[in-house]
This record gives structure tokens, C-alpha cells and sequence, in this order.
């Protein structure tokens, strides 16, 4: 899960690293009254889990507090890259003297956490690393070791930045194991013109595996922006919403993608992607089903469930309880292969539900709902 | 032949006694893996009974299988190198270090949500104590009619000459049952998370050295680039044919599908990076997993007839 700013802003302050003084709302009503308490001048930022919100005019200075208010007004109506901007960042203005960037991200291929520090912060850090290679230091960090102070001194020699920066290598990398996060990344982190160092924004990603030990996570949840992922969140789904015509139910992320992929290749569009797991249980087949049809941009479904540990007779159970409980008007195809196969297809055969159709593979399966989907 | 676990493999279930522990124990005996003894340190000295079905699901017989108090114990008495890892997330890390440090050969970690900050602790200490490990998040190892350690169904197809490497559990019973015919030597589910024990590369090369193995199917998914670099190994060290399938095609900027590592970040991670890469090292790629399976023929075939009269 991808952080705000400002909740990024807060973890470094729990954990020693220097932050502008700054406060959220989503009234501009309210940014007028706070920014007369961070001093009157402001810098008004667009909160939103997107990059490039400076060029799309969601981060600006405003002098006073009654420009404060206007320009939170203006950004909270913004639409950044199809972020609504909810919330705004009112922050007190640094005087910067130089920029730097530092982040922790996870090496996938390595299986380790690498340490990225340039002395040129402030810009993304793709694009120094395209154009000046060089000005770009990565260092892998041993995950029995941590970074220690003796770690975040060889960075930061290697990096050229100022010495001073390893106590805040040091802190950011606690925010790093502390938290669960995935990535960890303050860019800029500036000096300002009395010598201090502050981060002035930062990006964190914390690890969604690891909520079951990061007690105070609730408090970071962030509500879902659509409907039906809401709904499916609720009975604990793994639903993405996608802008298409044909609803997809399977089991296994792989074979979901994959179902997605093929429904794309018969000339529809998948309107979600929806996994109800290994060993999925009638209800959860039902309820999945009972989410997927309540888009209204669903013109058909395409169930594909490979049985491995999942049995396709709970399987078909699931989609009896479904045709029972929600009466779908939407032609439903049905894909049942392996563990219980047999007995599954046969309790769809006996409900014989006129809107149920049974497909032998895969692509005819999805060539079915494709068709279906245009029809009706 | 086959890679990592083949049918002189001596099988340790770590969380045997938990509901999933018992249900797969059942399964892996009716496979015919040598599972060999259960290891948790409250039930240790128990013995727990598993009604097996006999061959093609036929009849069933008792089978007793030990529990240990700790992986060390385990191999001393059976002389297990596998150990199939079943325990909750929170226990995980613990429990592949234990197997680790008790000095077992393979790890194969089945436990889905495992914290990424402990499977990267983990897999560096097995990693520095030549113990190799499968997973998290994954499937597991199935040398069809050989061994199976880990949550693959065993009845889809026998041994044959493909091998197969994939993050996704569906996609590679998706598979074996499109090449039900033919057969494989070995599956490695490597998992879709986004730190694992062992990569598409690893499962490449030792493919690659398997007498058994005459075609390597590779499916990937989006996020990361391991496919790219597993392209890049092929080009440069495989010199047997290999097939791959890239689901994810798809799936939008910035979500996460269903497999923590499954993500597309800006440009990078997606399937048809990963697609072009692998057909510029010279492998085939099926659109889908019927299409992958017919160049999978497509390409034995080939092979059956002698290369002189191929370029003559």
C-alpha cells in the first residue's frame, strides 16, 4: 500500500527525521485559519499517489492566508492523472541550499534492499539516473546487518553527500524495518540555509503482508474510491475494477491475468480482474460472482476455475446459491477443469439455469462471453 | 530425471498437524512422496495416522507418519533433505531458518503473506547455508510420478520431458493439463511474490543440466523483470528449446493482481516488455496458455526429426 505524503511526513517524524511543519485538511475553508498558524506563507500540496504533481500545478506558494484558501480551493477540484484530489498539505516554506535524494527499494532480483543516494535531488530520480548515471550511487545492504552508522558513512561517501546525511540514512532505514515498509524514499531531502536537514517529501510503501504485526495500520487505511471494490473488499475479495464488458471470476492471480488476457483476445474487454483463491469455499464463489454481476458495465461472466486444491463441485455450488440469491439477467459461462470437475459441471447441468452456459477450454469459454457480452 | 526433487527425496512437512498440513500431507503420500516425518516442537513423539488412497484413488491404507520436535531431530532420525513448510506467516521466517540451520537441502515454502522484510531475512540465511528454497507463496515442487512436495495436484499428468517454471500455481496446473499427454519432468511453482528463494533462472539452469529434460516451458507474470533477465540467461546458457507464456497483458497501470509482486510500475514490469525480451533471445510465446501449449508440440515435434534433415 502506497502512503499520502502526509502520512509519509509523519512515520520520519516518529522516527527523528527532521519535516517541514505542516498540517492537512479538505476544507479551504479550514486552510486559511491554518495557514495564519504555520506563519501565513504556505506551500498548498496536492495529496495524491501519483508523481508529476508539480508540473500538473497541484503543488504552489501561496503568500497569505486568504491565498492559502484560494488556492486550496483550486487544487482540491483538481483531477491529477485520474487521482481526485482529496485532501491538500499546508506546509510551512523552506529555504533550501541544496537537494539531495535517498531511498531504500526492495532489489527484487537480488532478494535485498538497496540503498539509492545521488547529491542531485529534487527532480525524479529515473530521469538523473537515465541522463547522469553516475550521479546515481546504489549500495546493497546486507539484511543481517541493517544499515548501521559505519553502512550509512560509506553510502554517503560514496554518494558525495554531505556527512551529515548518514544519521538520516540511519533513521530512514528504522522507518524501513520498523514499519514493513517496501520502499522508503525522501526526495528532496534538503539543506537549508541554517544547515538542517529536512525531508521535504517522501514516498513510502508499506508492506500489505505484514498488517497482521503493524497493530496501528488501521489508521492508514485508505477508503476504496470505487463502489464495488468497496463491496468486495467488505467480504474480503480480491477485486480490481477494470473499464470492460466482461465480468471474470477464477482462482489463482496466474490464471485470472491469464483469463483476462484471453477475454481480451476474443475481442472483449475484462471488466474486472477477481480471484477467489485456492480451496475456495461455495460462499466465496458466491459472493464473488454476486459482486461481478452488480456492475453495471457487466454484460456477461466468464467463470474459469481450475481445480487444484479448489473443488469445482463447492464451485458450482457457489454459482446455484448465486443464480438463487441475486437472479442475474446477465449470461453466465462456465469453465470447470480438474479437482471435482465432473461432479461440478454435473450440478450446473441439473439447475439447467437459462442463463448458464458451460464451455469446454478456456478460449472457448471466453469466446462465448465475448459474444454474449455484444449481443445482449 | 528431474530437478530438485526427484523419488529418493526424503520429505519433512514443517505445520504438518495444521488443517492444511494434514490435508496435503494426505495428498503428497498418495503421490507416492517418501514424506518421511512431521515436525512441531508441542506434538513432538506423536505419530499421526493418514488414510491414503491406493493407486487411481482406489482402496486406501493407513499410513503413520512421525512427529518431531524440531527439523534437527527429523533429519537425524530419517535422514529427510526436503522439507515442505506450511506454518502461518508470522511463523515462517523461523521455521525455514530452523530448516536452514538444521542443514536441509530444499526448503519448499507453501505459506501465502509472508511479510517480504522476513522472506528477504530468510532466504539470505538458507542462501549462506547452501539450503535452497522454493516459495514463499508458491505451489511447490512436483516430479510427476517421482515426488511431490508441495500443493499440486498429482493426478493431472505422469513424467515426461517437459520441464516447467512458473510463478503461478493455476496457470502451471493450466498448463500440465494442456500437456497432459506429453508429461513433465519437473514443475517448479516458484511463487508470485516479490522476493523468492528461487528464480525462473535458477529452475533454467538446472533444467538445462537434467538429462530428463528435453524443452523448458517458462511462464511469467507482470512485475519485476525477472522474465527479462531469464531471457537473458537463456540467450546466453540454454541451449535446450524453450517456451514461454507472459499473463498480465491486461492489467492496468499501478494495481496489484492478486500476487503481491504482480504490479506494473510506471513503463516497467509489464507483459509485453517481458514477451519481447524473451522472443528477441529466441523463445516462443503463446499469446495464451492453449496457444503455448501448441508451440510446446510444435517444438517437440521438431526435435524428433533429425537435424540434418531439419536444415538439409
Amino acid at each position: 500500500m502506497d502512503l499520502y505524503e502526509h502520512q509519509a511526513r509523519q512515520l520520519f517524524e516518529e522516527h527523528g527525521i527532521s519535516v517541514p511543519r505542516a498540517e492537512v485538511t479538505d476544507s479551504p475553508g479550514r486552510a486559511a485559519g491554518i495557514a495564519r498558524g504555520l506563519g501565513g506563507r504556505v506551500v498548498v500540496k496536492a495529496q495524491v499517489k501519483t508523481g508529476g504533481r508539480g508540473k500538473a500545478g497541484g503543488v504552489r506558494l501561496a503568500e497569505d492566508p486568504a491565498a492559502a484558501e484560494r488556492t486550496a480551493r483550486e487544487i482540491l477540484a483538481m483531477n491529477i492523472k485520474g487521482h481526485p484530489v482529496r485532501t491538500v498539505m499546508l506546509a510551512q516554506p523552506i529555504d533550501i541550499e541544496s537537494e539531495f535524494y535517498v531511498s531504500y527499494v526492495l532489489d527484487r532480483a537480488a532478494g535485498r534492499f538497496l540503498a539509492i543516494a545521488s547529491a542531485e535531488g529534487g527532480t525524479e530520480i529515473e530521469e538523473v539516473a537515465a541522463s547522469r548515471p553516475e550521479a546515481v550511487t546504489r549500495v546493497p545492504v546486507d539484511p543481517a546487518e541493517g544499515v548501521t552508522p559505519e553502512k550509512a558513512a560509506e553510502i554517503v561517501r560514496a554518494a558525495g553527500l554531505p556527512p551529515r546525511t548518514a544519521g538520516v540514512l540511519v533513521r530512514l532505514w528504522q522507518v524501513l524495518t520498523r514499519e514493513d515498509a517496501l520502499l522508503v524514499e525522501v526526495n528532496p531531502l534538503v539543506r537549508t540555509a541554517q544547515g538542517q536537514l529536512v525531508a521535504l517529501d517522501g514516498k513510502v510503501t508499506l508492506d500489505d503482508n505484514a498488517r497482521f504485526r503493524q497493530a496501528r495500520r488501521s489508521g492508514q487505511e485508505t477508503s476504496n474510491d470505487d463502489p464495488l471494490e468497496a463491496a468486495a473488499a467488505a467480504k474480503g475479495l480480491n477485486y480490481v475494477k477494470l473499464d470492460g464488458e466482461v465480468g471474470v471470476v477464477g482462482n489463482g492471480a496466474g490464471l485470472v491475468m491469464s483469463t483476462l488476457d484471453v477475454v481480451a483476445g476474443s475481442g472483449a474487454r475484462p471488466a474486472n480482474f477477481l480471484d477467489i483463491g485456492g480451496g475456495a469455499s461455495a460462499r466465496i464463489m458466491s459472493d464473488g460472482l454476486s459482486v461481478v454481476l452488480s456492475d453495471p458495465g457487466v454484460k456477461s461472466v466468464l467463470v474459469n476455475v481450475f481445480g487444484g486444491i479448489t473443488a469445482c463441485d463447492a464451485v458450482a455450488d457457489g454459482i446455484v446459491a448465486a443464480l438463487d440469491a441475486v437472479r442475474p439477467t446477465k449470461p453466465i459461462v462456465v469453465r470447470l477443469d480438474g479437482n471435482n470437475a465432473a461432479r461440478g459441471r454435473a450440478v450446473l447441468g441439473e439447475r439447467a439455469h437459462p442463463l448458464v452456459h458451460q464451455a469446454a477450454t478456456m478460449d472457448d469459454a471466453a469466446r462465448l462471453a465475448a459474444r454474449l457480452a455484444h449481443i445482449s | 530425471m528431474a530437478v530438485f526433487l526427484t523419488g529418493e527425496s526424503k520429505v519433512l512437512v514443517q505445520g504438518m498437524t495444521g488443517a492444511e498440513g494434514m490435508r496435503h500431507t494426505r495428498r503428497m503420500l498418495a503421490a507416492g512422496t517418501r514424506v518421511v516425518g512431521g515436525v512441531n516442537p508441542r506434538k513432538a513423539g506423536l505419530d499421526v495416522e493418514f488414510d491414503v488412497a491406493g493407486p487411481g484413488g482406489r482402496g486406501s491404507a493407513p499410513r503413520t507418519v512421525p512427529v518431531f520436535g524440531s527439523v534437527r531431530e527429523g533429519i537425524e532420525a530419517t535422514g529427510a533433505d526436503v522439507s515442505v513448510v506450511f506454518v502461518p506467516p508470522a511463523f515462517t521466517r523461523a521455521a525455514v531458518q530452523e530448516a536452514a540451520d538444521a542443514g536441509i537441502a530444499l526448503a519448499v515454502v507453501i505459506t501465502e503473506g509472508v511479510p517480504v522484510h522476513d522472506s528477504v531475512a530468510f532466504c539470505a540465511h538458507a542462501a549462506a547455508r547452501g539450503t535452497r528454497v522454493v516459495g514463499p507463496n508458491c505451489p511447490g515442487v512436483i516430479s510427476p510420478g517421482r515426488s511431490n512436495a508441495g500443493i499440486v495436484p498429482a493426478d493431472i499428468t505422469g513424467p515426461g520431458p517437459i520441464g516447467l517454471v512458473s510463478k503461478s500455481g493455476t496457470l502451471t496446473y493450466q498448463l500440465m493439463h494442456e500437456l497432459r499427454d506429453v508429461g513433465f519432468s519437473t514443475c517448479v511453482g516458484i511463487g508470485g511474490d516479490p522476493v523468492v528463494g528461487t528464480s525462473h533462472i535458477d529452475c533454467l539452469a538446472a533444467f538445462e543440466e537434467d538429462p530428463g529434460t528435453e524443452l523448458i516451458v517458462l511462464v511469467g507474470e507482470i512485475g519485476g523483470d525477472a522474465e527479462e533477465r531469464a531471457a537473458a540467461y537463456v540467450r546466453d546458457h540454454v541451449t535446450k528449446p524453450v517456451v514461454g507464456y507472459i499473463a498480465g497483458f491486461t492489467a492496468p497501470e499501478g494495481r496489484t493482481m492478486g500476487h503481491a509482486g504482480a504490479i506494473v510500475s510506471g513503463s516497467s514490469g509489464t507483459a509485453r516488455a517481458k514477451k519481447e525480451a524473451l522472443e528477441a533471445a529466441g523463445v516462443r510465446v503463446g499469446e495464451t496458455p492453449t496457444e503455448t501449449a501448441r508451440l510446446v508440440l510444435a517444438r517437440l515435434a521438431e526435435r524428433a526429426v533429425p537435424s540434418d534433415v531439419t536444415h538439409g
